[in-house]
Parts: structure tokens; sequence; C-alpha cells
């Protein structure tokens, strides 16, 4: 076991993989001698060479669909979005060409292109960085998303999503990119499967589901309920796509109550989506209605109001209150 | 300020001019800057470095692409046929493009790779794709006819330019599989193919600098073809499409797109210096779209006819055999043959294209992902139930026919 951030896992996690395979390589802007403007890819280039830890032009149409050539010809891209605002220029590239071109090749093609994003607020920052767009990306067949939300995960997640023969593209949550903890180099243990949740706390009064930047903040609420003698199931989701459902239905059904928290908008997200299947799946199970805690709709708000706008274990605490009223 | 400042030569009238000038070119007669070496009279021209790779083809070379150039024709006479017929949803005709496409496919070699747009079907011919597999996409029974990794030509990309980016990525991976290698791999280069549309596209401009900062061999072959559906190319442009590579710092060669010889000669130049690691060439081949954009389309409301029968003067055939009657490369017996050839490939076509299967949606299931998917597999595990749920519903099988029929 090592102690590291979730920045510098990754950051092995990539060493790790360049290592292993030639025709791993990393592409982005400013990944190179700065190392990414976080810092992840750090003396990558170094170790590596100016080959396979690619500082691109300035363009992230480019990126992607340079990435998507490279697949073609038996490459494994990891593309670095500088910031989730930024992916939009590569967004055609996404969804209209490295989703479809294994089924539109009738399975001969397989485009195995790693996208890392750093994506969530909470950092103070200027418009285009704080923004959590995964569910465009979730409704677009073809595309794995998976989101780490501690460093054992993200040194794995990462080596597994470079394996993986679909594209994936991996929400890393920026404002825990400093988050310490523990990590096993010599095995990925129980996150061997990257697309299965992980129950991370078990309780038997209501379940909340989170993931990415928000699984301490429902960790943290967890904790502060079972203060007020409440006991409350955390599932860290870690795969959006596909999302595990059996996990969240198990919990739902030992519980009856479920949260589904993230910093995305609430309308057309994720927990929509989970509230729809776990309603088909759990309803006799269910003694309240799924209650989702998320950004509201509007455009990711200034910094100095985030606070306000961000899911925080307030906000958790008080749809928990609601779901147990019922 | 400005005192300070040593003095330029801008020249702010000489800048105006020469801005008239390039959009006169961009449409206009563009004889004087073109590579030309086979002129719609039948006679051969010279040119001091495209003479000398046009040499290198032999009257067996040329008889053959007079022969590529005349299936090519008569499939795509086949295919519109077909479309008419309700055989195809839509068809994309090339007619006019055949030199531009037969001789820049041509002149690439095997362990060459080609992106093309969706209207390369001569370029296809010259990758070995059999022609009626290139039905599938407009019979509607697949989105890819072909596989790739056998001819080395892409599929199809409908997303206009988005290919482009594919190419010089493409190209990037042969860079680094040289590198790999050590010289055991074969120099190969990359085609993208895109049109005087799609060179508006942001990913034109972004596989230009990609393919210009990284030396990447890729061959840029633009068809301006004059129109973009209904527009003409001087909303796209104000140049010459091959003035824009000088802005990129690599060479750029405006051909004219219906001499075979000439289109041949600078693909092959092109490519090869692209495999020297010399890097990207654009070749813009100035020819024409004589037909409707596709079988959907309807030139009459937006162009003349007397415009059509223009370019119908400097046809890409018919001035190759011009050449190839005078020079006695060719005689009626070859024409003959040729014409006959075509019957066959068109019979050939026709007769496959019926028997297309259509898919089962079992395999759309199947290649949404190369690995295991939980939702994909429940989705197909309801969808197996619904349709038990009407085995032995006696109008279920005959609903079935009716939407069969219906899509023939």
């Amino acid at each position: 076991m090592t102690t590291m951030t979730i920045a510098k896992a990754i950051n092995e996690g990539l060493r790790a993989t360049l290592a292993a395979n030639p025709k791993t390589l990393l592409m982005g802007e400013d990944i190179g001698p700065l190392g990414g403007v976080y810092r992840v890819t750090d003396g990558l280039i170094g170790e590596f060479g100016p080959d396979r830890v690619v500082d691109t032009p300035l363009a992230e149409s480019g990126i992607i669909g340079t990435a998507i050539g490279l697949a073609l010809r038996g490459y494994s891209p990891v593309c670095e979005i500088q910031f989730d605002g930024f992916v939009f220029p590569g967004f055609n590239q996404i969804t209209t060409q490295l989703a479809k071109m294994h089924a539109r090749s009738n399975g001969n093609l397989t485009v195995p292109v790693v996208i890392r994003i750093p994506y969530g607020g909470g950092i103070g920052s200027v418009e285009h960085h704080s923004e959590s767009p995964e569910a465009l990306f979730a409704h677009t067949a073809g595309l794995r998303i998976i989101t780490p939300s501690n460093p054992h995960d993200a040194y794995w997640m990462i080596q597994q999503a470079v394996e993986c023969q679909d594209p994936v593209i991996v929400f890393e949550p920026k404002r825990r990119y400093w988050l310490k903890g523990e990590v096993d180099v010599d095995g990925p243990g129980p996150s061997a499967d990257p697309f299965k949740a992980h129950v991370l706390r078990e309780g038997t009064d209501a379940t909340v589901v989170a993931y990415g930047p928000l699984v301490p903040v429902a960790l943290a609420a967890a904790n502060a309920a079972e203060e007020d003698g409440r006991s409350v199931e955390v599932i860290d989701l870690r795969s959006i796509s596909p999302l595990d459902f059996d996990t969240v239905t198990a919990s739902v059904q030992k519980t009856g109550r479920l949260i589904v928290a993230h910093e995305a908008p609430t309308f057309g997200g994720i927990g929509g989506e989970i509230a729809a299947r776990v309603s088909e799946r759990a309803f006799h199970s269910l003694e309240a209605p799924v209650i989702r805690v998320g950004g509201f709709h509007m455009p990711y708000p200034v910094a100095k109001v985030e606070e306000d706008y961000l899911p925080d274990i307030d906000r958790i605490l008080e749809a928990l209150d609601r779901a147990l009223s019922y | 300020m400005g005192t300070h400042l040593p003095s330029t030569e801008f020249d702010g009238t000489a800048v105006d001019d020469q801005r008239e000038a390039d959009a006169e070119a961009v449409m206009g007669d563009p004889s004087a800057q073109m590579v030309q070496l086979l002129g719609p009279d039948g006679k051969l021209g010279a040119d001091p470095v495209f003479s000398g790779y046009a040499d290198r083809l032999t009257p067996e070379d040329l008889r053959g692409l007079y022969a590529d150039m005349a299936a090519i024709r008569r499939f795509d006479i086949e295919a519109t046929a077909l479309q008419r017929q309700g055989q195809l949803a839509l068809w994309v005709p090339l007619t006019g493009q055949e030199a531009a496409q037969i001789g820049s496919g041509r002149a690439s070699q095997p362990q060459d790779y080609i992106f093309p747009t969706y209207r390369e079907h001569g370029v296809a011919l010259t990758r070995n794709v059999d022609l009626a597999e290139l039905l599938r996409q407009f019979r509607g029974v697949s989105n890819g006819g072909w596989n790739p990794k056998e001819t080395n030509f892409h599929l199809y990309t409908l997303v206009l330019a988005a290919q482009t980016l594919h190419a010089v990525g493409y190209a990037m991976g042969i860079q680094r599989d040289q590198k790999l290698a050590a010289g055991k791999e074969p120099d190969a280069a990359v085609i993208a193919y895109f049109g005087d549309g799609a060179s508006s596209e942001g990913d034109v401009h972004e596989s230009m600098v990609f393919a210009s900062s990284y030396n990447a061999p890729v061959v840029f072959f633009c068809q301006n073809n004059h129109w973009a559906i209904s527009v003409p190319t001087n909303v796209q442009t104000r140049v010459p499409l091959s003035n824009r590579a000088k802005g990129y710092g690599f060479p750029g060669i405006r051909v004219d797109g219906n001499d075979v010889i000439a289109v041949h000669a600078v693909t092959e130049w092109a490519l090869e210096h692209a495999r020297q690691g010399k890097g990207p060439v654009l070749i813009e081949a100035f020819t024409y779209r004589v037909g409707a954009h596709t079988t959907a389309d309807d030139p009459t409301k937006y162009r003349h006819s007397d415009e059509e029968d223009a370019w119908r003067a400097k046809d890409p055939l018919s001035r190759l055999e011009k050449y190839l009657r005078a020079e006695g490369m060719a005689d009626d017996a070859f024409f003959a043959k040729v014409k006959a050839d075509g019957d066959e490939l068109a019979a050939y076509v026709r007769r496959t294209a019926h028997d297309l299967e259509n898919p089962d949606i079992r395999s759309a299931f199947a290649n949404v992902y190369a690995g295991a998917h939980p939702l994909v597999a429940e989705e197909l595990a309801w969808f197996e139930e619904y349709t038990a749920g009407f085995a032995g519903d006696d109008e279920a099988p005959a609903q079935h026919d009716a939407a069969a029929k219906a899509g023939h």
C-alpha cells in the first residue's frame, strides 16, 4: 500500500500503462513539459519522449479525430481534455465518429480511445471550468463512462480504460485531485471491474448513490445522519455507462429509500435515469419517491455563488429528511 | 507611435487587386495555374515536374485507366437506375469525377490507406472493394459494407471532413510504426478525400494544422466539383483551394481533375513526397459534378444546363479515348470490350444488389460495443422475449413479409 493523491495515482497509472504497452500514447494540450494544467502527466514526457506524450495543437476536435486515426492504426491513445467545458469542440468527433465506429463497421473496427476530462466545480474558477457534462455522453451508445472517486480506483481505472477495446471517457473529479488515499499497486482487488458500483458504507434506512466528487460528501452526510440515529447506505457508482443497476436495486430493496446526488443539473441527468430504472425494478420496495440532489437548470454559476449551487452535506441531509418523511 | 516602426512594403492596393484575382480564379478559367497534361482535345502537353511521372505510365496502364473510368461510369448509371427502381434508398453519383478518382486511386500503393468521403466509388474500385458491397450502405442494410482492413479503404464518412482528422491520426500512426519497426515497415502514406464544400469545415483546418506540425505522411485530396449540393465554390472560398496549403506550410497543387494522366502524376508525386517523410501535400482536383448531388437533388433549381454542357466538353473519358486512338494504343475492339465489360459489371451489381439480405437487428445489438455491456444485453433479452410473444401468431409473419416488401 502506498499513499498518494488522485492526481498522482492517475499519473502512476498512466506511467504503468505507457511502460507496459509501446502502442499507448498520451495526447493533449500542455501535457508535455508542463505536465498538464493539473500536472497529472508530470514527468511522463521525460520518461517516454514526445512521440508518446504528445503536446497537440490547441484543437479539441483535432485531438479526438487524430486519436481515432491512431486507434485505427493499432494505437491506444489517451486524450486529455483540459477542462470539462472545452470538450464541446470535440463533441462531434466523440459522438458521431468515435462512438459509432465499431457499430458502423459491423464490428470489424475497434477504436480504443480514452478521453480524460477533469470535471466538476468547487474550485472557484472562471466559466467553462466547472461543468459536469457526463449525461450528454451517457446518452450516446458506444461510449463507456467511468469516474473514480479515490486514489486506488483512479490508479486502476485509468489502466482498465486503456485496456478496454471500447472508447472510454474518464471523468476525473478535479476538486478531489489532491485527495489522498491508499493505493495497492500490486493488484486492483475489489476494483477489478471498473464498471461495477461499490457499496462504501452499509445502512438500512436509506441509500445515497453518488459518484466522482460527491462521494466524500455523501459519506460525510451518512456519518452526520448516523449521529441522528439514521443508518444510511452509500454507493459509489464508479461507472455511468454501463450503470450498475443491480447493485443500486439490491440496496433499494434493502433500504426502501433512494437519494441520488450529482453536481450536474438534475433535469435530464443520471439521477433521473436511476430513478426511472429503480421504479421499474423495485417499485414495491420503495417507501418514498426517489429524490435527486443536483445542480439547477442554469449555466454553471459564477464562482462566488457556486457554494449555493453545488450539492453539499446539508442538501443531502435535507433530501434524506424528505425521503424518511414518507 | 508609428515613427519608431520600420517601413514595410505593405501595399493596400496590391492586396485588394490580388484578392480580386484570387476570387476570379476560384471559379474562372484557371488554366494558367493548373497542372494539365492531357487537354480536352486529347493532346498531351508537357510539365517540367509531372511529365516525368506521366512518362511512367505504359500503354497498358493508360488503357487500364480508361477501362476503370468507363467501368465506374457504367456502375454509376446502374446504381442510379437501381435507386430509381426502389432498390436503393439513395445514390450519390460521381459522373464527371472519374479522372479525379481513378487517377488518384491508381497512384496509391497497397500499403497506403485511404479515407474517402461518400462519393469515392471510383477510388473504391481501385482498392478492389466489391462494388456490389458498396451498395449496402445505400440500400440500408449496412452502414459500412466492406472491411477496411482488407482493402485499406476506410468506410465512407458522411459527417463532412471528420475523416480528414482520422487520416492525419492514421498517418501519425504510420510514423510511429516506422520508428518501432526500425525501417522494416514499408513506407506508406494516407490519402484524405474531401470536397470543396467540406473545405469550410473546421476539421479540415485542424487536420492541416496537425498534419503540418507533425509532418504527417498524408495527402489531402480535394475534389472541387464546383457545387456543395446547391452552393457554388465561391461561397466556400475566395482563393483557389490549393492556395490554402501555403497558410499551413506545405505544397498545394491545383490539377485538372478531368485529366486522368495529370491527376495520376500529381498524386504519385505527392504520395512519394509524403512517404519520403517530407510532409503533407494538398491537391485540388478541379473537376465538375455533372449530375445531381444525390438522387434526391434537383440541379435545375440552382444552375444552368449550359454550365453542365461546358463541362461535358471537358469529359475525362472522351479526351483519353482521343489520345489512345491518336497514338494507336487502343482500337475499336478495345473500346467494344470495355463496353461489354461494363455491361457485365452492371449485370453483376444488379444481380448482387437484389440478393443483398436484410440484416437481423440482433447484429446491431451485437456491435454497439466490442465488450459485453449489461444494458445492451438487457435490452436484447427484452427484445427476444417480446418477439417470442408473437410466435405462433398468424398475423406476425404476414406483417413481416409486408414490411419486407415495403422496403423493396
